[in-house]
């Protein structure tokens, strides 16, 4: 579909954010995506948590590796700049990007076999460096774009449409992102916009590097009922921890919630999460806490969903290396260049 | 007093200026230290000198040389045979004392005797008590191993007439802050230097007389002069995967960068520096940081370039700038990882799957160095593509003496072609990889820069000129020879061969990189026998029309470089069509750098065949 033009209609009552732009202002190309796949469930969610904040989409940057979840950046946010880097290393593409200007915010996005195979070694490292970013996995636990062999997400015993079981240990990446101390760790469903939209907005709004694992079924090679990472699956052992809103900075907080059933958590840009209680006491705050929960949870079968685990607390690798204030794309040849009377001095240096 | 040449009756030609001393040593045993003052003395005496370090790949315990060429007449290549040896080693001492050149001479700790195998009959031997004197002059094993080193730093300055004075003051400026390890090193100098004195007729027949030679130069080593160039090139992003030899350039724009690029006022880093986990992820900063308008580099070596290759065909499709360092060490493989080569020129150049190219230079001395490390984000950045700067460990790792370094305080960076906000405005459609000035070079925008104008998608997927993904071959086609189009735009902004004069003589050398080095020898000596080249030294690849030219106006091309495949021949074979009958390939391949003699020898067997093949057909 991707000689398809997507047509510049607007409809003329579509609703405008704080920057007079609607909707349709953060979409991206039509998607060339298998009909009712996950992902473009995730574009879906990534455009209205966007529009919804009001981003500037010039002022963000998506870089991706390969696959199918690769192919995300192309169907949102269409006036941001977008980079299709290569399989397994949108990780350094993105740190090296961020380091170039702080100033913009950065989505990656990547697949299980992008993040969880072939870039293992990138993913474990860029959260590592706590680079100020929203990195989210869109994990079907099969590679899609060569035709359904099973990932490293998959759980064992899952079978693939061709009928291949998996008989490895599986790979969790929101265990492995708190282990590697990301500050903000979440997982949702691509079905669940409801979850997914906050939980983006609220990894946008995060300072530092804001992780969340949408579980995005194939519907092509492994939406069976044999997969975990298929529709029925999913939804039937969904475990949602509490129901998520998240409240842009600008916007006045009326709703009254009752303190002794929901939780609060202030960003550092003053917006705000509010976590409904649906049950359990949980606390994202505490890494042993959250790490105990996905586990139990996962030892039952089920998935563990919603706001894991966030700090707040953490200094990105600018605050770390202590970088100047100015992004470095803006210095200048006179706030560069040292001149050639300290090159006299290095020269007398090595007489 | 031992006057050891006259009662040897050995006969040793007395050698002013022109010699090589070579220091045999454990490695770890902190030897290097002492042997870069003997060095460095030598330059700052006036002396041409040039120091070449053969070590190994290990931290301690295994063998490690240390060759200083002294030459009046500036020959600093390599060269064959020693004169004086401090064998300071006994695992190798054997084979180091057999390398000497008969009339020689051999420095060695008699703490211990000798054994009788060793001798011989057509060398001095320079016995000097050093464990027995370090022994009974300090209390520490540490401070006696290291003190070692410098007593017979001591003792060489008696033998060579190395002026006392030049080695106090650089002990004064190495511990500068550090005064208690002056006068105990001070102290070492004096035993050496009495001990031969007072043992041996000083100065020997191979000594040092003053020069001028080294004035208003420096002595540096290349991978440091990258790192400077690196900070006066506005590079603001460095990141790299710790590999020999190319590790020093990113320690120097470290050091550097904490020296000079800390903002006043707020005390914070114009610069980022991260050591990645592999040399995969390192291209991939550089390149995710170079996209988004940084100057950024990774300096690396064989296996990095190995590993990097997939990146490059990235960045050369998608066009975004980039450079890289590559201090070469002998390959395939780990191969001799702390031996130089010249081995990488092919894999360079056409690095990465499919149709790909690469900008390569190729410094040949510690200034170009500094020069070619600045140019390269200019370069980088004008053709929005990876530029590689093709050093080796030769030069990248020893001292070297070179023209200071210079900066034109009016010199601008050429960020290339870039639309700003405003330009943007002016603009109706924007195109990333149009070509707009039919110079093949098309207009990037850093992102963030306009609210609803030039935003693209970067990718490797074949694009066409709007940078929308496309399956069309003919589009495909099109972007592709609009590339190839840019490599030859590209060749005005490199910089051009060093050419000594065309059509001048039927016979040419062509070479690059620290091959130069032997080169002056070479045309010396067969000047004096009546052979006479012209010569052409490469700097950058793609080749400038000159190097074409300078190919068809010679009869027979001599073309000489480091590795065994003879690589360089076949660049110029590839890319200025030219033959291979009139190509004569000198190759070295063993891990150090190539000396005069071998070059001389292979050209004058060369001349021979030839006459006796034309003697044969007439």
């Amino acid at each position: 579909m991707s000689y398809i033009r997507k047509p510049k209609f607007h409809h003329p009552d579509l609703k405008t954010n704080d920057l007079g732009l609607t909707r349709r202002d953060y979409e991206g190309t039509l998607t060339t995506l298998c009909g009712g796949c996950g992902h473009d469930s995730i574009s879906a969610a990534i455009v209205q948590a966007a529009a919804d904040m009001s981003l500037s989409p010039h002022r963000v940057a998506k870089i991706s590796g390969i696959g199918c979840s690769s192919k995300i950046p192309s169907y949102f946010l269409s006036k941001s700049h977008g980079f299709n880097s290569v399989h397994g290393r949108m990780p350094s593409v993105a740190t090296g990007a961020n380091i170039a200007n702080k100033d913009l915010h950065y989505v990656g996005i990547s697949g299980d076999g992008d993040s969880a195979s072939i870039g293992l070694g990138q993913f474990c490292h860029i959260v590592r460096r706590r680079i100020n970013m929203l990195y989210i996995v869109a994990n079907n636990g099969t590679y899609g774009l060569t035709k359904g062999q099973l990932s490293a997400t998959a759980d064992v015993g899952s079978k693939t449409k061709s009928g291949e079981e998996s008989l490895y240990d599986n790979i969790d990446m929101a265990t492995l992102a708190i282990e590697l101390g990301a500050s903000f760790v979440a997982r949702s469903f691509s079905g669940d916009k409801k979850q997914l939209v906050p939980l983006i907005q609220a990894g946008l709004s995060h300072k530092g590097f804001a992780f969340i694992d949408v579980v995005s079924p194939c519907v092509t090679f492994n939406n069976t009922n044999f997969s975990s990472h298929g529709y029925k699956n999913t939804w039937e052992n969904y475990i949602s921890l509490s129901q998520v809103d998240f409240v842009p900075m600008k916007e006045e907080i009326t709703t009254s919630y009752d303190p002794g059933q929901d939780k609060s958590i202030t960003l550092h840009d003053g917006s705000v999460i509010h976590l409904h209680k649906a049950g359990n006491d949980y606390d994202p705050t505490n890494k042993e806490n959250a790490l105990q929960h996905i586990n139990k949870h996962k030892k039952e079968g089920e998935i563990a969903t919603g706001l894991l685990y966030i700090n707040q607390s953490t200094s990105d690798l600018h605050e770390l290396q202590a970088t100047v204030d100015k992004p470095f794309n803006l210095l200048s040849n006179h706030d560069l260049c040292p001149g050639n009377e300290s090159l006299i001095d290095i020269n007398n240096s090595f007489r | 007093m031992k006057d050891l040449v006259s009662a040897n009756k050995i006969n040793t030609i007395p050698k002013i200026n022109d010699f090589i001393v070579k220091f045999a040593n454990v490695n770890g045993s902190g030897s290097a230290s002492a042997n870069n003052m003997f060095a460095k003395s030598i330059f700052r005496m006036g002396i041409p000198v040039s120091p070449h370090n053969i070590f190994p790949s290990n931290i301690q315990g295994l063998p490690t040389w240390y060759e200083v060429r002294v030459s009046e007449k500036g020959y600093l290549g390599r060269r064959e045979g020693v004169d004086l040896m401090v064998a300071m080693n006994e695992q190798t001492i054997k084979s180091d004392i057999d390398s000497v050149l008969p009339g020689g001479f051999v420095l060695h700790d008699s703490s211990k005797p000798l054994s009788d195998e060793l001798i011989r009959g057509d060398v001095h031997f320079l016995p000097i008590p050093l464990k027995d004197i370090v022994l009974k002059e300090f209390d520490k094993p540490s401070q006696r191993q290291l003190f070692k080193n410098i007593v017979y730093v001591g003792a060489l300055s008696a033998f060579l007439d190395i002026d006392f004075e030049v080695l106090t003051k650089m002990i004064s400026d190495q511990f500068r802050g550090k005064e208690k390890l002056i006068s105990p090193n001070i102290h070492s100098l004096e035993l050496g230097y009495q001990y031969a004195s007072d043992n041996f007729k000083c100065p020997l027949p191979i000594k040092l007389k003053p020069s001028n030679k080294n004035e208003n130069k420096i002595l540096i080593n290349g991978n440091t002069a990258i790192g400077v160039g690196c900070v006066y090139g506005g590079a603001t992003v460095a990141s790299w995967y710790p590999l020999t030899p190319s590790t020093s350039v990113v320690d120097a724009f470290d050091k550097y960068c904490k020296r000079l690029r800390i903002e006043s006022g707020s005390g914070k880093n114009k610069f980022s520096i991260v050591q990645a986990e592999d040399e995969i992820a390192a291209i991939g900063m550089v390149i995710g940081a170079s996209w988004n308008g940084a100057r950024a580099f990774t300096a690396t070596s064989g296996p990095g370039i190995s590993l990097m290759q997939e990146f490059l065909g990235l960045a050369y499709f998608s066009e975004v700038p980039a450079v890289l360092f590559n201090i070469q060490r002998a390959g395939p493989s780990t191969g001799m990882p702390t031996r130089t080569q010249q081995g990488d020129l092919l894999s360079c150049a056409y690095a990465s799957h499919g149709d790909t190219k690469h900008i390569l230079l190729f410094p040949s001395n510690p200034k170009e160095c500094f020069d070619f490390a600045a140019d390269s984000f200019d370069i980088a950045e004008r053709l929005q593509t990876p530029v590689i700067v093709l050093s080796d460990l030769e030069l990248g790792m020893n001292e070297q003496i070179s023209e200071p370094l210079e900066w034109d305080d009016n010199r601008r960076y050429d960020r290339g072609k870039v639309l700003n906000e405003e330009q943007l405005k002016s603009i109706e459609r924007y195109g990333r990889y149009q070509d707009s000035d039919g110079d093949g070079i098309p207009y990037r925008t850093y992102p963030g820069t306009h609210p609803n104008k030039g935003s693209y998608f970067t990718r490797g997927s074949s694009h066409d000129a709007n940078a929308a993904y496309t399956e069309d071959g003919d589009i495909y086609a099109e972007g592709m020879d609009r590339i190839a189009l840019k490599f030859k735009t590209a060749i005005k902004y490199l910089p051009e061969p060093d050419i000594s004069n065309i059509k001048k003589h039927k016979l040419g050398m062509i070479y690059l990189g620290t091959t130069t080095s032997a080169i002056q020898e070479v045309l010396d000596s067969l000047t004096k026998k009546g052979i006479s080249l012209d010569t052409m030294r490469l700097r950058a690849f793609p080749f400038h029309l000159d190097v074409k030219e300078f190919i068809e106006n010679h009869e027979l091309l001599y073309v000489i470089e480091q590795n065994r495949d003879a690589q360089l021949k076949s660049l110029l074979k590839i890319e200025c069509n030219a033959l291979e009958e009139k190509m004569h390939s000198i190759r070295s391949y063993n891990g150090v750098l190539i000396t005069a003699q071998k070059i001389e020898t292979e050209i004058l067997d060369s001349l021979k065949t030839s006459e006796k093949n034309k003697g044969i057909s007439a």
